[in-house]
């Protein structure tokens, strides 16, 4: 058999090798959210002028509190597993496995690096659309979970969830569309050959940017947006009645959907794995002419950016208090989605005129400004408050 | 040949067609109503499935999308918030159980006869042309006795899925399709209207003005006052 035969075989195209490829997933996305785990908690405690875990692995010589990132799950599988004995027993069981299923197959179709080596992706014509489907099923965990545990805390958390999820999907999908009109193309490589040759879609798209960052903090339910999980109102929301593995099949179902979104926001408007503007730069024509070095180049640079904003979700936790409900709702639907919707019509129109040259200009001055709003002396703090010194390790 | 009848697309299809069956007959058998959503859930799943071997995979993932990501959310949604546990014991079968049988087993042998081989199959079942997509320009264009005149040519196209059926709803059938919406406008505004009621005169007394003056329904005073 040649290797062009066992290649198309059709046992090895529909069994061997998206098993092959879900494989290499899952263990990228283990490896990612065991790591995030670590990291969020040790910038937490920076930002918060605290030590965060820094001793576990001391011990055996393992630096920086490093052995947390074992010790963790070695704590989840040892800790007694509770089922209350009133919940909905199917539905109880189903609720914390069922978001990790659509989490993994997104990570089959994003594009990782420059197509033939290391894209992890079955070409999808419809990539971002199923991705955006995908995503859009990870609900029905903390909905069936919050239902199945007969806890009125937790039934008002799944309730709270699905009621956020439904209104920013919205804006969540509105805000890609401008990205689609000026791609013209369904294809995350499509949408990332796009952004070398020209700029990357933050610029154009500054709006568009704006309110899918905003939007997938709210998919996630993460900080500002957290109100499934609000623990100072529901206890701990939907996962109050969820305790051991079960527990963490949650956490790593939310961790997995925050790389998911941050790989989406690094394919859409932030150049993928390249580092070309213009057609200059590290393009995908450089990198395919490195050969194997080149793709793992390519890898990199698209795991570090989506590393970046990792931290951006971390810095966002730490710095804004959570919304009420009703400020959550007039967010979504009287703000975000008129302002995707202006923004898919006025992107409509430049593009039908082609003038794509002014959206750019207009998202230069937009980050011109921000970047000068948030130089600009800050105001005199009284010196006389008493705060902890911010903390540096010996 | 039709590549359904033929290799793995069949395997899958048997498979996922015979859960897409079994799991919409228990939508409807099901006591407890959550169970039944979750079978419709599967059910649309399923059919996502079947949309992909049929290689109409915008349409696949819109399915997806629309039904398992949006409306099926608010079915959850409004049976969690009715919160019926079990409906009680009753007799499961309707009195009219005899008319509904007789009228599904008609519909049945009418899609029977329909989806037989040579009636309703596409008699070309090539997706490329299902695919291709007419662009039409004035054109210079030579006749056979020397005169040159303009005339529309059409330019037929291979395109993607996504764009095949853009340009299907947004030029073919655009009358149809915005018609369409605004029918479902006419529906969104009828429910906004139901659900948006006038407060009662009393209502009125013993809600404080400062919440008067940012929120008009009720259910709003009602969030405000939680939160």
């Amino acid at each position: 058999m040649t290797t062009l035969a066992a290649i198309t075989n059709p046992w090895m195209h529909y069994l061997i090798w998206p098993v092959v490829k879900f494989s290499i997933a899952f263990i990228i996305v283990q490896g990612i959210v065991a790591a995030m785990n670590w990291i969020e908690r040790r910038l937490l405690g920076l930002f918060q002028a605290r030590l965060g875990p820094n001793r576990v692995g001391s011990e055996i010589g393992i630096p920086w509190g490093l052995g947390q990132i074992i010790a963790d799950p070695v704590k989840f599988l040892l800790k007694e597993d509770i089922v209350p004995s009133s919940s909905e027993k199917v539905a109880y069981y189903l609720g914390p496995i069922l978001p990790l299923v659509p989490a993994f197959i997104v990570f089959c179709l994003i594009p990782f690096g420059p197509p033939p080596t290391f894209a992890v992706t079955s070409n999808v014509n419809v990539g971002l659309l199923l991705i955006l489907a995908m995503t859009s099923t990870v609900v029905y965990g903390i909905i069936l979970g919050g239902w199945a545990s007969n806890n009125k805390y937790s039934l008002m958390g799944g309730l709270r969830s699905a009621a956020q999820m439904v209104s920013y999907e919205v804006p969540f999908g509105l805000s890609i569309v401008g990205v689609l009109m000026l791609a013209g193309s369904l294809e995350l490589e499509e949408i990332i050959r796009y952004q070398e040759r020209n700029a990357w879609m933050f610029i154009p798209q500054i709006v568009a940017c704006f309110i899918f960052i905003v939007a997938m903090n709210a998919e996630n339910n993460r900080t500002p947006f957290d109100l499934p999980e609000a623990e100072s109102e529901l206890v701990a929301g939907y996962h109050t009645e969820y305790s051991a593995m079960k527990f963490a099949f949650y956490m790593l179902s939310e961790y997995s959907m925050m790389v998911v979104n941050c790989c989406l926001i690094v394919s859409l408007f932030f150049g993928g794995w390249t580092l070309a503007m213009g057609g200059f730069g590290l393009t995908t024509a450089v990198l395919k002419g490195w050969g194997l070095l080149g793709g793992l180049l390519g890898t990199l640079i698209f795991v570090t950016k989506v590393m970046t904003f990792m931290l951006v979700y971390i810095w966002t936790r730490a710095t804004f208090p959570r919304f009420r409900f009703d400020q959550l709702m007039d967010l979504g639907w009287k703000f975000l989605i008129p302002l995707a919707l202006a923004n898919i019509f006025v992107t409509g129109i430049v593009v039908l005129a082609g003038g794509e040259w002014l959206l750019s200009v207009f998202g230069v001055a937009v980050i011109v400004a921000v970047v000068v709003f948030m130089m600009r002396k800050p105001e005199k703090v009284s010196r006389k408050v008493m705060h902890a010194s911010p903390v540096s390790e010996a | 040949m039709d590549e359904l009848t033929q290799g793995m697309p069949l395997v899958v299809f048997l498979i996922i067609g015979t859960i897409a069956v079994a799991s919409s007959i228990l939508v409807v058998a099901m006591r407890n109503p959550v169970h039944s959503a979750l079978f419709l859930l599967l059910t649309f799943l399923c059919v996502a499935v079947l949309f992909v071997i049929r290689e109409a995979e915008f349409v696949a993932a819109v399915q997806v999308l629309v039904y398992a990501g949006g409306i099926m959310v608010l079915f959850l949604f409004v049976v969690m918030l009715i919160n019926v546990r079990h409906l009680p014991e009753e007799r499961v079968m309707s009195r009219f159980w005899k008319g509904g049988f007789a009228v599904g087993l008609g519909i049945f042998i009418l899609f029977a006869a329909l989806v037989r081989p040579g009636v309703y199959h596409d008699p070309n079942p090539n997706t490329k042309e299902l695919r291709t997509v007419r662009t039409y320009r004035m054109r210079n264009v030579r006749q056979a006795d020397g005169t040159v005149i303009r005339k529309r040519v059409a330019r037929p196209r291979v395109v993607g899925n996504s764009e095949a059926v853009g340009m299907m709803l947004y030029r073919d059938y655009l009358v149809p399709f915005e018609v369409i919406s605004l029918f479902l406008l006419v529906a969104m505004i009828g429910a906004i209207i139901i659900g948006k009621r006038e407060l009662s005169a009393d209502e009125e007394e013993t809600t404080p003005a400062f919440i008067l003056e940012r929120t008009e329904t009720e259910r709003e005073v009602k969030e405000s006052f939680s939160a």
